[in-house]
């Protein structure tokens, strides 16, 4: 099963020739890691881990859309605005638990993502990128100004929550279970009919359809999907942050993610991954590395601008250089390029 | 409707008009480009808002005067769109949509990053090179910049259309723009149309970003708020000159208008509302080709 999956080019392995035991090991190893690391880290890294798993979330979401069905959406985060407004509506008015709370977010934004995806039926490339932009500021007009629901600006103010009675920990947990048990089903999308039939769509449509595809429910799923996900992310964000407002939801945000599916890795959730890491933690380094260089100096106004050269260059030279992002990179550290196909391109 | 009303309303829309021509240069711009190498280039925004800093720094931060401030626009423009052209899309040339796309945005977050770290994040007013005066037809009162950028846009328009239609080099940039491989064929040297598709799409961008940075100042965000020129392309159908024209002209005046009567946050949105009403009903837009590929 695992190495058909790897013609197509579909799921995280590396490509990789580990023993399945070596490879159950380095597993176990790593989940007994993430179940132990709030008892050892600091709160800023429990901190950081839960924002990490909310990214990856979101950026695997855009993977399925952009990368694997070759959809490309610049509104992602109008998405996970509907998942956190929906969500934390739901707890305002509701007081459901948080688990339905995303699952509510999920669904809506599968919904909205939808509705905003029948463009997609009728057109591709560029227009399509440009529906996506209208998707985004539909939506971001649609949290501003709907204050009777959303609270306009000032958005929605969510009481702290208490998981397990954990606190912040508690949540920590409550975030990897969810970003694991939607890695392993965006995975284990690939082994099925459906998941295949997004990369068919994205290498040659009319073939596809030849295949007996149905390309236009695909792309409308893909982009459903991808939509549910950042859902999910937007929900758990919602819930973190305790804090809904229309400016977490800009197309700057949209672009952080894209970049996130670029530099990462495009099809591959490994790449998403990979990506979702290194986006979150690298502003993170470049204000840890101004303060250590430059002390006392007026950083604060560097740090924005810096920022946005170092996304743009980074999606960039990632385009030119290694079309295959950072897991194009570690395989070719392992010495195991091009065996087999995972060009998104085709 | 009384006689004040629809006085204002005329106002209004004689307001929007002058003001949806900065949209013109821009999606004249756009249309080049994407017309003769299909790049859709989101970085034309950020184009705008370099060239109004380019025309600040000569103007006023070198103190050269505003003749030297259009010159280093429009030279500094032409080279920054020449070196993307170069240095990035040229070795990406047949790749999918979404990787140039997604180039195109990395070079305007580049752009941005550049321009807020060289001149910071206030509002910066370029040098009144447009009359204040306002303008009186009649009980009409136009604002003065608004009346005289308007003026400057369709003399540029103007000469660009010609220069598009009448010129060698334009025909050229059509030759390649309606079949790449016969234009090639017949001797025509199309990396070189490429490049100078960018060139001219800078130095509209240059004028397109004075012209709105001398109404409403020069901010880093500037290129953000140029998104709303993808509405104007998209009405225009992507790939027609003249309804560039048109659209742009349309935009500014539903814009203005629903503006001054529902407010600011609904102007913002138009222009978007527009893009989606356009995909859902006719995806060619008003003016463009039918080959918008459907599956």
């Amino acid at each position: 099963m695992a190495s058909a999956s790897t013609t197509l080019s579909a799921p995280a392995s590396l490509g990789l020739r580990i023993s399945p035991r070596v490879q159950l090991g380095l597993w176990l190893m790593l989940g007994l890691g993430l179940v132990f690391f709030p008892a050892f880290a600091g709160v800023y890294f429990v901190y950081m881990a839960s924002l990490i798993a909310i990214n990856i979330i979101a950026t695997v979401g855009l993977n399925l859309t952009v990368g694997y069905a070759g959809l490309l959406s610049i509104g992602h985060s109008a998405f996970l605005g509907v998942g956190a407004y929906v969500s934390g509506l739901m707890w305002l008015h509701l007081g459901t638990p948080l688990l339905v709370n995303v699952a509510g977010g999920a669904l809506a934004a599968f919904a909205v993502g939808l509705v905003f995806g029948i463009p997609a039926l009728r057109i591709k490339g560029v227009y399509l990128a440009i529906a996506t932009l209208a998707a985004q500021y539909s939506l971001y007009f649609i949290f501003q100004q709907w204050t009777s629901v959303t609270g306009g600006d000032r958005g929605l103010s969510l009481p702290r929550l208490d998981v397990f009675g954990m606190g912040e920990t508690g949540f920590y947990y409550v975030a990897i279970a969810i970003m694991v048990a939607l890695l392993v089903a965006a995975r284990n999308l690939f082994h099925t009919r459906i998941g295949r039939a997004f990369i068919a769509v994205r290498e040659r449509d009319y073939a596809a359809e030849v295949l007996g595809i149905n390309v236009v429910r695909t792309k409308l799923l893909a982009f459903g999907l991808g939509a549910a996900f950042a859902g999910a992310a937007g929900a758990l964000g919602a819930a973190f942050l305790r804090i809904v407002t229309p400016d977490q939801f800009t197309l700057l945000v949209s672009v952080f993610f894209l970049a996130a599916v670029v530099v990462g890795g495009r099809a591959s959730i490994l790449g998403s991954i990979l990506g979702a890491v290194f986006m979150t933690l690298m502003p993170e380094l470049l204000q840890y590395g101004l303060t250590a260089v430059g002390k006392g100096a007026d950083l604060a106004g560097l740090i924005a601008p810096l920022r946005e050269i170092i996304f743009g260059s980074l999606i960039i030279g990632f385009l030119l250089f290694e079309p295959r992002g950072l897991v194009g990179l570690v395989e070719r550290a392992f010495g195991r390029t091009e065996t087999f196909d995972s060009r998104p391109e085709g | 409707m009384s006689d004040q009303s629809v006085l204002q309303f005329i106002e209004y829309s004689i307001i929007g008009i002058a003001s949806g021509s900065i949209y013109v240069l821009a999606a004249l711009g756009f249309v080049i480009i994407f017309k003769s190498s299909s790049v859709f280039n989101f970085a034309m925004g950020e184009m705008m808002m370099f060239g109004a800093y380019l025309f600040f720094m000569a103007d006023q931060q070198l103190g050269l005067g505003w003749m030297a401030g259009l010159a280093a626009a429009f030279a500094g423009s032409a080279v920054l769109a020449l070196a993307i052209e170069r240095g990035l899309l040229r070795h990406l040339l047949g790749r999918p949509a979404v990787v140039l796309v997604m180039v195109t945005l990395g070079v305007g977050s580049i752009i941005r990053g550049v321009a807020a770290l060289l001149w910071g994040p206030n509002v910066l007013q370029l040098s009144e090179i447009l009359p204040r005066k306002p303008i009186f037809i009649g009980e009409l009162l136009i604002p003065g910049k608004l009346a005289w950028g308007f003026v400057g846009v369709s003399l540029i328009a103007a000469g660009f259309v010609a220069y598009y239609r009448f010129s060698r080099a334009g025909l050229a940039i059509r030759a390649t723009s309606s079949d790449q491989v016969t234009a090639e064929g017949l001797g025509i040297n199309i990396r070189g149309v490429f490049s100078l598709t960018w060139i001219l799409a800078g130095m509209l961008a240059a004028a397109s970003g004075i012209i709105a940075g001398s109404v409403n100042g020069v901010t880093p965000q500037l290129g953000l708020v140029a998104f709303n020129v993808l509405a104007v392309v998209m009405l225009a159908g992507m790939t027609s000159v003249g309804g560039a024209c048109i659209a742009g002209l349309l935009i500014g005046w539903m814009e203005t208008l629903v503006g001054a009567y529902l407010g600011a946050a609904w102007q913002n949105f138009l222009p978007y509302l527009v893009v989606l009403l356009v995909m859902v009903v006719k995806p060619t837009g008003l003016f463009g080709e039918n080959r918008i590929e459907r599956i």
